[in-house]
């Protein structure tokens, strides 16, 4: 290590503060403890812009990643990032807000929404002083495009453009950017070191956490007096979804392990497009520019389920319209089994300027010419609203009254402010990023002096966390990891599907409870310590697994239709009785022995302050 | 080349018998055990292509899942945007998500990016790669400040446009990685990959510090180790030219030339002396 070291031409630096490491013996591994003001695990959108904000206030930071920072997931995201900039039309960030809050069916806490609102424009033309390469207009202006469920004047002005993208590659523009940032800012960053478990206090505070690193096997304890959890979403729960293998719920799991609960974990979003059937994402751009879904008679369907914003609708709206199509038997291909989205229609010099990304892709992975003929598409999970609950500054919610966990924050798709509520808005999820990854940041700098005193970590921490992955290194069971992880995702798209039944729930329920119980039975063949990822893909399973079953028992749980969750026997919105968070534990830490437990908190429905006014509840019709 | 002295079968345990109308292919991987540091070798997999997803990543995966769980290799997005699966396959670099698996008697070979320190099978050392990305200073660089209710840099189209071609780069590696120069001088060469991204903040008009980055790649070793061998354009996954952006950018360092760029670029090396590289390993 220290030869790599030397290698890197790192020296230590005056700019960085010096750093001190000691190791221990625990459970019989060699572990090396790290001290710093703040932690962050992922280095995805939010995990960047969090890590270079702490920098950025003088804080010792860290930021741990399992992959190399612009391997992470932001990377693959394509239409764009929203911000009232008024570039396109007149726009104000309060129409945002709106429309964020129906989107999120009401399910959205409206002071979180009301920040990240209210701070988009000033994100957006944050990263762009960095160096983001957006599209332009003309004027040489941010290029704005029309996106889904996005209105002016509170529903009643028409389309909003306000989706501000670099051609159809704007995650990976803001990826890229925020890499550059942290880089500017000489961040530090341990790559591909996987994050096992929080640390965490007897009185229940978070210290730190605990990781593996791949590269040579050693254990690392972190001790923070900040840690911000960013590892995104667990769509790899599903057969089918749009998400990278790596995106297996990992900071969500160890919250869980730490006994936090997740919040409104039923709520998954299908993307309408995903490429049928590699179930690579098109993105809800290509219907921003004009795209038009189309059945087997040829029919823009849509104008039958949205009269107003038709293609651009909610994305569970589009979702639920597509598979219904389907379902009468509309759908198109030998099997009937799709939709088409058509770009054949717009002139070619467009698909090429804005959406030259997708039409790569649909060439590689769909074999078709986008100029020339449709695409074949399909509902495909595509993200997690729901996750650890915060409150709207990124801290962490231990219970129902809201208790904050000292010393734990979440941001991104990990965290549930909750700005998406029951759905999410495309394009509000690079927003989210940005905006609660900087939330993080000075949330952070408010509690954390610079350089302060090293955490005090416990003599034994994360000694249940090496048994445990000493346990899997070491495991002889009968089941292959693929095959648990194949049974879960076949059983998962089975009975949580974009559209719920109490019949298919209750039997996800028990199957669910025969994975978990499988997950003992695991067995792994790579024994070595160096790049297991035999066993880290195991490790990975639990945390799949782990988000998984709360996922299902909270869709059993909830009898409404409310966003993405969709209820076949309770087809209408209840407000009366469901107006409410879903809240999630496991009550034992390995998914083995556990049993998830219910309880619900109430949604935030007031605004943070008098900017914004109140956005009572309504019909939700596009 | 002996190579069947390094080509192994699977043990009679692992190997699977075939349907009749199964369509068999073997791949051979190349397989290094960092616990042993034995000599590494390629190692033979057979599997049915009806039973497999179209991609050499897909064959991957299905080795890894049903064959042989220690086989070892990057990878996330899978739809060829996030760069973890770069490797050599059939001699060329390329990204296993985006390559078709073409059927074919003879093995298809897949060995991990050439010239690499290898940690694991497929897995290389890119630690060099990434410092030297990081010391072209990807980041827009001003000389002035923006006041408070400016809003975004202007930059007219056709100046954005001259950015396409360039940000798209997901640094992959396999250009690097491609490069002769690059592998007989990896730490002094930048390479085309980050040369290309030094360009690319050189053509971004926004920036202020173009006659900076200019000097800082004029180096005879830096950016003139490239002599237009363009196996970089040759293999980039997503279609970019970075032989063409190396010729812009000694087009304009000749351009540009002043006396004065060598007491500027002491200047820069003394103030960036001793930054960390971001890059941590303990």
């Amino acid at each position: 290590m220290l030869s790599r070291l030397a290698r890197a031409g790192g020296t230590i630096s005056a700019r960085v503060p010096k750093r001190t490491v000691t190791t221990t013996q625990v459970g019989g591994y060699e572990v090396f403890d790290h001290s710093y003001d703040a932690v962050v695990i992922g280095a995805g959108g939010a995990g960047l812009r969090a890590a270079a904000g702490l920098v950025g206030h003088g804080l010792k930071t860290a930021c741990i990643s399992k992959v190399f920072p612009t391997r992470s997931h932001t990377v693959a995201a394509q239409g764009g990032i929203n911000g009232a900039l008024a570039n396109m039309t007149e726009d104000d960030w309060r129409w945002h807000a709106y429309d964020t809050v129906k989107g999120a069916d009401w399910l959205g806490d409206q002071d979180a929404i009301q920040h990240m609102c209210r701070l988009a424009p000033e994100v957006i033309l944050e990263l762009e002083s960095f160096g983001l390469p957006f599209s332009r207009t003309p004027e040489g202006k941010i290029y704005q495009r029309a996106f889904g469920g996005q209105s002016l004047k509170f529903g009643k002005g028409g389309q909003a453009y306000r989706c501000a993208a670099a051609a159809d590659r704007t995650g990976h523009a803001i990826l890229h950017t925020l890499y550059g940032m942290a880089l500017k800012f000489d961040c530090l960053f341990f790559v591909e070191y996987f994050a096992m478990d929080l640390i965490m206090s007897e009185d229940g505070r978070c210290l730190g956490c605990v990781a593996m690193c791949m590269e040579d096997g050693s254990i690392h304890r972190f001790g923070a007096h900040s840690t911000i959890v960013a590892t995104g979403g667990f769509g790899r729960a599903y057969q089918s979804c749009t998400s990278a293998h790596t995106c297996t719920g990992d900071g969500s799991a160890m919250a869980s392990r730490a006994g936090l609960p997740m919040q409104d974990l039923e709520f998954v979003q299908f993307h309408p497009t995903g490429i049928f059937p590699a179930g690579c994402l098109l993105t809800e751009g290509c219907r921003g520019e004009g795209g038009i879904l189309r059945n087997s008679e040829g029919e823009p369907f849509m104008a039958r389920y949205a009269p107003t914003a038709k293609d651009l609708a909610s994305r569970d709206v589009v979702s639920r319209a597509m598979t219904l199509e389907i379902r009468e038997g509309r759908g198109v291909g030998p099997n009937k089994d799709h939709i088409y989205l058509h770009l054949d229609h717009l002139p070619p010099e467009t698909l090429a300027e804005r959406l030259p990304g997708i039409s790569e892709t649909a060439k590689i992975f769909a074999g078709v010419d986008v100029t020339k003929e449709p695409a074949p598409v399909l509902p495909t999970v595509h993200y997690n609203m729901g996750g650890i609950p915060t409150d709207w500054k990124t801290q962490v919610l231990r219970n129902v009254e809201g208790e904050i966990v000292p010393g734990l924050l979440a941001a991104g798709e990990a965290g549930c402010a909750s700005v998406h509520g029951a759905n999410r808005l495309g394009a509000n999820s690079l927003l989210d990023l940005v905006v609660f990854g900087r939330q993080a940041a000075d949330t952070t700098a408010e509690l954390v002096k610079p350089n302060s005193p090293p955490v005090k970590l416990p003599p034994k921490a994360g000694e249940a966390s090496i048994a445990r992955m000493d346990k899997m290194r070491h495991a002889k069971g009968p089941i292959p990891t693929a095959e648990l992880r194949r049974e879960l995702q076949v059983n998962m798209q089975k009975y949580a599907p974009v559209y719920r039944n109490a019949d298919d729930l209750k039997k996800g329920k028990d199957v669910i409870v025969e994975v978990m119980k499988k997950y003992k039975d695991v067995g792994i063949t790579d024994r070595t310590m160096v790049w297991n990822t035999d066993l880290i893909e195991t490790l990975e399973l639990e945390n799949l697994i782990n988000q998984a079953a709360q996922e299902m028992y909270a869709a059993e749980a909830r009898k409404e239709s409310r966003g993405a969750h969709a209820h076949e026997n309770f087809p209408d919105r209840d407000d009366e009785k469901w107006m409410k968070h879903t809240l999630s534990w496991l009550d034992k830490p390995f998914v083995e022995d556990a049993k998830v437990v219910l309880k619900y908190r109430s949604v935030i429905d007031q605004p943070l302050d008098s900017e914004m006014h109140h956005v009572p509840p309504a019909k939700r019709v596009y | 080349m002996a190579l069947s002295a390094f080509r192994r079968s699977l043990p009679r345990s692992l190997s699977r018998g075939f349907a009749a109308a199964a369509k068999p292919q073997t791949f051979a991987i190349y397989r290094y055990d960092p616990d042993t540091q034995a000599k590494p070798f390629l190692q033979d997999y057979t599997i049915d292509l009806k039973e497999c997803g179209p991609m050499i990543l897909d064959a991957l995966i299905k080795i890894k899942d049903e064959v042989d769980a220690t086989l070892t290799f990057r990878r996330s997005c899978r739809e060829g945007i996030c760069g973890s699966c770069a490797m050599n396959i059939n001699g060329k670099n390329g990204l296993a998500c985006l390559l078709y698996i073409e059927e074919s008697s003879k093995p298809i070979e897949i060995q991990p990016l050439p010239h690499t320190y290898v940690v694991k099978d497929l897995v290389p050392d890119l630690t060099n790669f990434y410092n030297q990305y990081k010391s072209i200073e990807p980041w827009l660089k001003r000389k002035d400040t923006k006041a408070k209710d400016d809003k975004e840099y202007f930059q007219s189209r056709e100046d954005r446009a001259k950015l396409d071609g360039m940000y798209e780069c997901i640094l992959c590696a396999c250009c690097m990685t491609s490069c002769p120069s690059y592998w007989w001088n990896p730490e002094y060469y930048l390479g085309p990959a980050v040369l290309m991204q030094a360009y690319r903040w050189i053509a971004d008009s926004r920036d202020q510090f173009t006659e900076e980055r200019l000097a800082w790649v004029n180096d005879t070793m830096k950016l003139y180790r490239c002599h237009g061998i363009m196996n970089c354009t040759n293999c980039c996954p997503k279609g970019l030219d970075p032989a063409k952006a190396i010729v812009h950018l000694k087009e304009q360092v000749a351009d540009t030339y002043k006396d004065g760029w060598k007491s500027m670029m002491t200047g820069e090396i003394v103030k960036n002396k001793g930054r960390e590289s971001g890059m941590m390993y303990m």
